[in-house]
Formats: structure tokens, C-alpha cells, sequence
């Protein structure tokens, strides 16, 4: 097969497009698992309600884009916070696997919620006005908004990290997962702060989600259909690695672009090859600790 | 021994004389609707399928003739092994005597199978691909709504006549895409066009960038879309944001249900080209339907012609059961009773069943309206071009069915 250097790195800037959503949802399961110990199955779920609360804010109440950029996250944080309350923290200290049961039912609940009232096809949601259009990047035409999403999906990214490991927050929070009772004994109210690292992990999802809104159809599987390739991401990463599950989403992403232009058949497969491959190498992941 | 044995024999013998003697009296019916009820096809057949098959129940007024019709359904997964052991336990164990939509081709195909094992009945509407009633067709399988054929034929003939004759792929990677492109392609070939490259994609893919930009490198004047559903819907979303049709490129739609023009929006949508052989607001009784329909659906979402399919294929099963004057629970022989009677209904219009088990009825081309012509809710297509029944399907000339070499 002869390359065409222009096509490959066409793929190239794609792949990375497509990595800033692993990189943001990989980041919140990260969090999620790392500080609170649940595998969150719901993540594709709140994902996709990201995605509507976004479209009912645009459509029912006249908000934007940009707000929505804020607003729906929060929604979706609350809605997250509320779920840790009432159901996830009695599974505290127990196995990973109730976490993860009860939140895989959570998700098929929700996603049946929606596609019930909602359908399957989904809703329509426009890219923003100032984003329309797109620029001639010589050997590519780069849509404006795919760029955004790129730089916005770095910050957030970034930013997060940065919160976690380097911040006073963080150390409390890293601490809190790591010996409970004592960080309680210094004043700390350790299970408000677990709830609102859900709240931050759900948020984050909901904020990949209202990114995707504009360019794919706002539809109640849409999370279903990404969150298995978002646990694999997390799996080669390194569970609760939060750079390690930055890095690896957007590396899978240009993985995943090269194999739609080479193989396209395995561009839904070579994920999971990647991810058998590295767990028979190293078992913890790319970048994780050994528990 | 021997005298036991042959005891034995002659009671057999007795209970299937009696059986045979008792199907004229026999006015039970079962009916199963097999299909995508939480997938990405769920919106184009679904729940809307057996919201179609109730009230092709009622209006039938078969209960009133002392007609009993049980109807269930079940959600296959667009997965044809979950789609097969669904059949066989409806057949062997619930006593189920039709199979009613059976959307996905993948799905179809391994189903039709299992139905002409058991000497049952499948009245296809939601599968595509025209191997049902071609190189894999059965004496026990009814091949409803459209098929592959029929849209490559009318939307695919257009487009090359309009000037499109070179032509690129984006392919779901399976049975129905093959089938859709492999008849789209002949085509094009056929009318002295030419098909520079194609792209496989696995099914329910969210992102198309990739395949699109592929498409757009290869300068093909028209990028046929062999995919359906949300596959689709993605598609066309995302290459309005490559600037693919501002480039001058333009998109086939060989197979759009009204539910993915609706769920695109006009804006997106408007312009495209594409093929049915029901559209809801065709005339007062397609709208008389429809009305009735959407008022059951969660959603309100006006029918598919996969859903108003599945009413239309009930309807006329349910003649060919009066005409019997009672359920045989033999599935060739109700299929070759639909055979014989012509097709009449208030959906599909005149037509017939072919003794390969296509149905037969004129098909439309379509152009989507932009949103300024779009006067009330729903109103989405404006009719470019009919092609009537005989010529809309593959002719019978053509066909390599078995059934036909008698």
C-alpha cells in the first residue's frame, strides 16, 4: 500500500481529536477509581446526560453553548453527588465488584430512562456560531470546532492533574484515600469530600459530553457505545493513574486514526489488542502503581 | 412387542389425523415481533414495529370473527445468534407461527434459516438486503418493505443520471452494507459510471472523520453512504463539518428512514436524495395511519415505512389466514396463500407477493425539503419521481432464487 504522507497526517490530527475524549473520560474514571475505589460503569451514562443537559438547556430554556460549557457539568455533578450520597459510599470498603454492578445497573437504567422518552436516533445539536467553519491546514481541512476541542480538553485535562497531584486539595484528598481515619483526625470531613471527587469525576464526563454534542447526535447509547473503549484506555493506562490515563487517551486515539486508515475493519478492535498485549506485559497498566 | 408397536403407530396415525382434521377449525394465531428495540436501529423499527403489528391486530377485526391473535416481541441485539435463539425457543416452545419485522440483514439472514427449518414464517420489513428473496430466498420468508435492489436502483440510477458517475463507499462492515453497496455499484457501473475506492466501518461507529476524510482525498464526485441508522446520521452530521458537500461533493443517502431525517433536522439534512416506499404524508390514508400511529408512540414520532411495513405484511397475512379459513401452523403454505392473493393495502397501495417471496410495490425518490418549504411537523420530503412496482424491484428474470427453477 503506498502512504500518502498528507492522508497520514491528516489521520494523525484526527486520532488526536478523537483522544481528547478518551483522555477527558479516561481522566474522570481515573479520579474516580483512584480516590474513591468504585470502577464507575455510569461513566458513559452521565456522559450522554452531559450531552442532553446541553441540548434541553439550549432548546428549553434558550442557553448556549458557552454556558452550557459550565452549566451542565454542574447539573450533572449534583446529579452524581446526590447518586455517591444515597447509594455508592454504603458500598464503601467493600469489593470492587459491587461498585461496579450497581453502577452498571445505574447506567442501563438511565440510558433505558432516556431512550424511552427520547428514542434511538437522537436529538440534533449545532456547533456554535463562532466555531462554524474551518481552515485549510494544507493537508487537511481542520473543522474549528474539532481544534477547540482539542486545546479545551488539554486545559481541562491539564488542569485537573494539577489539582490532584500539586495542590493542597489534592495531597488531603490523595491522603483521605489512602488512610482515611487519620486524615479525618486532623478535622477533615473526608466523606463530603469523597462525594464532591465523584461530583468532579461525573463533572468532567458530563463536560466530554457537551464537547461531543455538536458533533455526533445527542443520543441516549452514546456513552454506552464509547465507555467500553474508555475502560480499555484506562485498563493500558493504569487504573487510577491520573496522567497515565491523560497520556494514554489521546495516544489511543492516534492509534485507533492510523488503524481507521490502514485496517478500518479493526478500528473498534485494535484497542482491545493494544490493551490484552499490555496486560500480559505489565499487569498494572503502563503507567500504574501495584496495589 | 410387534402388536404394541403397532398400537402405537395407529394412535400416532389417529392424533395426526385429528390435528389435520381440527387446523380448519383453528383460529389461534401467535405473533412475534422480532426486533432492535434498544440499539441504534430501535428508532426506525422498535418499539414502532409492534406499536404497527397491535394495530394491524385491531384494525383487522379479526377478533370479532372468532379469532384469537396473541401478539409478544423481543429485543434481538441486532446479534444474530441472540436473533436465532429467540426464533427457535418462539417456535418450539411458544408456538409462535409468524415472525414479524426482523430488522438488520445480519439478523435476517441467520433467521431465515431457523424459520425454513421449522416450516414457519418470517414476513420481513426492516431488513435490507436482497439475498432474502435472491440467492438465499425460502418458501417460508416474505420480504416486505424495500431492499437493497430497489434502493440502489432508484436513489443510485438517479445520481449517475444527475451527473454523479464517479462514486466512493462508506460501508457498514456487514451483511447489509455488502448488499448495498455490491447492488449499488452495479449500478453505477451499468449506467457508465465508475466507483474509485471504498471504506469499510465497523457498525455503530461514533466517529466518521477518518472515513471521511479518506473520502474526500479520493475526489469522488458522490460518496454513497451504504450504512443506516445512527451510522448514518453521523455520517452526514460530520461531513457537513469537513466541508464535504460545500467542496462540491455530494453525499448519497442510500438508505434514510424519515426517523434519521428527523433526527438530523432539516438544516443538516435538507437536499438529500433518497428512497421509500412509504412516506407517512403520501395521502389521507398514509396520514389517517400515521396520526393514529404517532399518538401511541412515546416519542410521537410519525412511522417508518419499516413500521407501516410490518402493518401492511399483518394485514395481508391475516387474508391469507381467512382465505384458509383457519391456521394451518404450516408456514409455506400461508406464504403461498399470500402469493396468490394480490396485494391491496392502504400503505403500500396495489401490488403482488413474486413466488420468491418479494413483495412488490411502487418505490419513490425523494428529495428533503429545506426548512423553508417545510410548512407543519414532520413535513420533510418532496417526491421527485416514482418508479412503479414491476420495475422498482430486481425482475424475476434476473433472480437466481432457487424456487424459481422448477
Amino acid at each position: 500500500m503506498s502512504i500518502n504522507l498528507q492522508a497520514l497526517m491528516a489521520q494523525l490530527l484526527v486520532g488526536l481529536i478523537n483522544g481528547s475524549f478518551y483522555a477527558l473520560l479516561s481522566l474522570g474514571l481515573a479520579v474516580i477509581f483512584g480516590m474513591l475505589n468504585i470502577i464507575n460503569f455510569a461513566h458513559g451514562a452521565v456522559y450522554m446526560m452531559g450531552a442532553f443537559c446541553a441540548y434541553f438547556l439550549l432548546n428549553v430554556m434558550g442557553i448556549g453553548y458557552w454556558p452550557a460549557l459550565i452549566i451542565a457539568p454542574i447539573v450533572v455533578g449534583i446529579f452524581g453527588m446526590i447518586l455517591e450520597r444515597t447509594m455508592l459510599q454504603w458500598l464503601a470498603g467493600l469489593d470492587h465488584l459491587y461498585g461496579l454492578l450497581l453502577t452498571f445497573g445505574m447506567a442501563l437504567i438511565i440510558q433505558g430512562v432516556f431512550q424511552n422518552y427520547f428514542g434511538s436516533s437522537g436529538l440534533p445539536y449545532a456547533i456554535p456560531a463562532e466555531l462554524q467553519g474551518g481552515m485549510n491546514l494544507g493537508f487537511m481541512f481542520l473543522p474549528i470546532y474539532r481544534g477547540w476541542v482539542v486545546i479545551c480538553s488539554l486545559i481541562v485535562c491539564l488542569a485537573t492533574w494539577f489539582l490532584i497531584e500539586r495542590t493542597r486539595l489534592g495531597a488531603n484528598l490523595r491522603a483521605a484515600t489512602e488512610n482515611p481515619t487519620l486524615v479525618r483526625a486532623f478535622g477533615i470531613n473526608v466523606p463530603r469530600m469523597i462525594t464532591l471527587t465523584y461530583g468532579l469525576g461525573v463533572g468532567l464526563a458530563a463536560l466530554a459530553g457537551v464537547l461531543s454534542a455538536p458533533i455526533n447526535q445527542v443520543r441516549p447509547l452514546m456513552g454506552a457505545d464509547l465507555i467500553i473503549v474508555v475502560f480499555a484506555v484506562v485498563v493500558i493506562g493504569g487504573m487510577g493513574s491520573i496522567m497515565g490515563s491523560i497520556i494514554t487517551g489521546f495516544a489511543l486515539g492516534i492509534v485507533e486514526g492510523l488503524t481507521k486508515y490502514f485496517y478500518p475493519e479493526a478500528s473498534n478492535t485494535v484497542v482491545f489488542v493494544l490493551m490484552v498485549l499490555v496486560l500480559l506485559v505489565k499487569p498494572s497498566g503502563l503507567t500504574g502503581r501495584t496495589t | 412387542m410387534r402388536n404394541k408397536a403397532s398400537a402405537v403407530l395407529l394412535g400416532a396415525a389417529l392424533a395426526l389425523a385429528a390435528s389435520g382434521a381440527a387446523y380448519a377449525q383453528d383460529k389461534t394465531v401467535k405473533i412475534g415481533v422480532l426486533t432492535d428495540n434498544s440499539g441504534l436501529y430501535a428508532d426506525l423499527g422498535g418499539p414502532g414495529s409492534t406499536v404497527a403489528a397491535q394495530m394491524a391486530i385491531e384494525d383487522s377485526g379479526m377478533a370479532a370473527k372468532g379469532w384469537k391473535l396473541d401478539l409478544i416481541s423481543a429485543d434481538h441485539q441486532n446479534k444474530p445468534d441472540i436473533g436465532t435463539s429467540i426464533a427457535r425457543q418462539w417456535i418450539d416452545v411458544e408456538k409462535v407461527d409468524v415472525l414479524m419485522d426482523v430488522l438488520n440483514s445480519g439478523v435476517a439472514l441467520a433467521v431465515n434459516n431457523v424459520v425454513k427449518e421449522k416450516n414457519n414464517l418470517m414476513i420481513n420489513s426492516g431488513a435490507a438486503t436482497s439475498d432474502l428473496t435472491n440467492a438465499q430466498c425460502s418458501p417460508n420468508t416474505v420480504h416486505w418493505t424495500y431492499d437493497t435492489y430497489m434502493l440502489a436502483h432508484s436513489t443510485g440510477q438517479a445520481l449517475v443520471k444527475a451527473g454523479g458517475d464517479t462514486w466512493y463507499f462508506l460501508t457498514a462492515d456487514y451483511a447489509f452494507g455488502a448488499a448495498l453497496e455490491r447492488d449499488t455499484t452495479a449500478v453505477v457501473l451499468a449506467n457508465g459510471g465508475k466507483v474509485v475506492g471504498t471504506v469499510k466501518h465497523p457498525l455503530n461507529t461514533a466517529d466518521f472523520s477518518s472515513f471521511l476524510l479518506q473520502a474526500q482525498a479520493s475526489k469522488a464526485k458522490i460518496i454513497g453512504m451504504a450504512n443506516a441508522g445512527g451510522d448514518t446520521t453521523n455520517t452526514i452530521k460530520q461531513a457537513a463539518e469537513f466541508g464535504i458537500v460545500s467542496g462540491g461533493q455530494k453525499l448519497a443517502g442510500l438508505l434514510l428512514f424519515i426517523s434519521d431525517v428527523h433526527s438530523l433536522g432539516l438544516p443538516v439534512a435538507q437536499g438529500l436524495n433518497l428512497s421509500a416506499t412509504f412516506y407517512w404524508d403520501a395521502n389521507d390514508q398514509t396520514r389517517e395511519f400515521s396520526k393514529r400511529f404517532s399518538e401511541r408512540m412515546k416519542t410521537k414520532s410519525k412511522p417508518t415505512m419499516v413500521q407501516a411495513g410490518v402493518y401492511a405484511g399483518l394485514l395481508h397475512y391475516f387474508k391469507a389466514l381467512e382465505a384458509l379459513g383457519g391456521n394451518p401452523h404450516d408456514g409455506a403454505k400461508v406464504a403461498d396463500k399470500m402469493k396468490e392473493i394480490p396485494t391491496d393495502d392502504t400503505l403500500f397501495g396495489k401490488g403482488m407477493i413474486q413466488p420468491n417471496g418479494r413483495a412488490i410495490h411502487p418505490a419513490y425518490l425523494f428529495e428533503v425539503k429545506k426548512p423553508s418549504e417545510s410548512k407543519y411537523p414532520w413535513d420533510y420530503y418532496k417526491l421527485i419521481g416514482t418508479t412503479p412496482a414491476e420495475q422498482a424491484f430486481r425482475p424475476l428474470a434476473e433472480s437466481t432464487c432457487p424456487l424459481l427453477k422448477k
